[in-house]
């Protein structure tokens, strides 16, 4: 054992995962921040009426979810620049990549949400003479919200652990620290620390899905 | 107050309205019944713009919702005011089920009517007075019985005053001793002069209450007049024959 009998290796290196933390942290709010609401512009964008809204839509949340995230963060790390040549910093190209991804998984799980509401809750906004917007925001977004939080938390727990890709584009982040303790020390230990940190983490979105799904309570339906 | 010309529907070629014309007069409670599939809840749910017609002209206290022969629909504004002087009653409530009872009824005055948060208020309390549920103005629809629920549904309707009240087979989805009291309510409502079309499976309702009994089959209107005269026709007694007349 190098670290979890030695209390001084122990507290450096727990302060060095503290720093990673805190820049997994920062990947995980942003792309919250801008998955959350775009998803939910792409899933009105995907149910629009309109053919020439709703197509490139459906291309681009099938690109997104077709192909590997990482493949993602590539692109618009280094392909990106080539083509507009314009530099992002690796924070930028990463939170827009982790974005629009993760906006395209919460944008079907929106749709499902919504499209599982009855139909006969859009007729009653419409009846009552709410316009199409009166009836989504009043209506149907309520009750969606509801609907979703069980495959929201999903992504959200997947979200706190794929911030670990980041790695690969030079990113020192919570696991990037732990790995590189761990070849520099010759010791696993750094690493089964981190995944306790993520499992925290996780635990954490655990319980205030729960709270929230508690809070969403008061009606059935 | 409401008239109705030749309309026709198909959906899929499947002519579920064919060639219907009525007119309802203000005050006049109109019950239309008939076979599961005769088309009534599509001429109601046409009435209300749930449907769109094929053809046929609607007219609604004197504005033109649709006339097929010149210009189609009304341009949208026309349309939505034209749809708030109609209220609708569903078959299966339709409550908002993330709403209390209360903010149902408030809900539609609020943002479409524009009505302020007290007047919105006092209207839906004595709307619930009115069908007897005071009581449960804070509640969710959950809580509620089916004719608890219908009842604040016919409420959240009245909350618009609307000019004309459709109701779909209101006590379709209610067992016998629910049905009642809903039944009571559009009695009432009758009694006091408001112009209503139900549709309804209830025989004996319609025998008291309507001014005027419409009878469908296959899409269109094979008699209609008094409930005495409706009630006599070879058709309609084959029909009742059959149809369970229920108990009030």
């Amino acid at each position: 054992m190098k670290y979890f009998d030695n209390p001084e290796r122990m507290v450096l290196l727990l302060r060095q995962m503290l720093d990673g933390l805190g820049v997994t942290m920062t990947l995980f709010a942003l792309t919250l921040v801008i998955s959350l609401p775009l998803g939910l512009v792409f899933a009105l964008l995907r149910m629009s009426k309109l053919k020439v809204l709703r197509f490139p839509v459906w291309l681009l949340i099938l690109i997104m979810r077709g192909t590997p995230l990482i493949l993602q963060v590539f692109t618009v790390y280094f392909i990106l620049p080539q083509i507009f040549g314009m530099s992002f910093e690796r924070m930028t190209a990463v939170v827009i990549s982790f974005g629009i991804n993760y906006a395209a998984y919460f944008a079907e799980i929106y749709r499902a949400g919504v499209e599982g509401i009855p139909q006969g809750q859009r007729e009653a906004a419409h009846v009552l003479g709410m316009s199409r917007a009166q009836a989504f925001f009043r209506i149907l977004l309520p009750q969606m919200i509801k609907r979703i939080m069980l495959p929201v938390s999903n992504e959200v727990i997947t979200l706190v652990k794929d911030t670990a890709l980041v790695t690969a584009i030079g990113m020192v982040e919570l696991y990037r620290v732990a790995r590189n303790a761990a070849s520099a020390s010759g010791s696993l230990e750094p690493l089964f620390v981190a995944g306790i940190f993520y499992l925290i983490l996780n635990t954490l979105v655990t319980a205030a899905f729960d709270a929230m799904g508690r809070r969403l309570d008061y009606y059935k339906g | 107050m409401l008239q109705a010309n030749n309309l026709e529907k198909s959906f899929d070629a499947l002519g579920v309205l064919r060639r219907v014309s009525l007119h309802v007069e203000k005050g006049e409670v109109v019950a239309i019944i008939g076979r599961s599939g005769s088309g009534k809840s599509t001429l109601l749910r046409c009435l209300n713009h749930l449907e769109k017609v094929d053809a046929g002209y609607i007219r609604v206290d004197g504005d033109v919702m649709v006339d097929t022969e010149n210009g189609g629909y009304a341009p949208r504004d026309k349309l939505h005011a034209i749809c708030l002087k109609m209220g609708y009653v569903f078959q299966n409530f339709n409550l908002f089920p993330h709403f209390s009872v209360l903010r149902n009824l408030t809900e539609a005055q609020r943002c479409v009517l524009k009505r302020p948060k007290e007047e919105a208020e006092a209207r839906a309390e004595a709307l619930l007075e009115k069908v007897g549920l005071s009581d449960k103005r804070d509640q969710y629809p959950y809580q509620l019985s089916g004719g608890q629920q219908q009842r604040v549904a016919i409420a959240r309707a009245l909350a618009l005053d609307p000019m004309i009240l459709c109701f779909d087979e209101p006590t379709s989805a209610l067992d016998p001793l629910l049905t009642k009291d809903v039944l009571t309510v559009i009695r009432d409502l009758a009694r006091d002069n408001n112009t209503m079309i139900v549709v309804t499976h209830e025989m004996a309702f319609a025998r008291e209450v309507a001014d005027r009994v419409m009878y469908m089959e296959d899409g269109r209107i094979l008699a209609q007049g008094t409930p005495q005269e409706v009630f006599s026709e070879q058709a309609v007694r084959a029909f009742t024959a059959v149809a369970p007349d229920q108990a009030l």
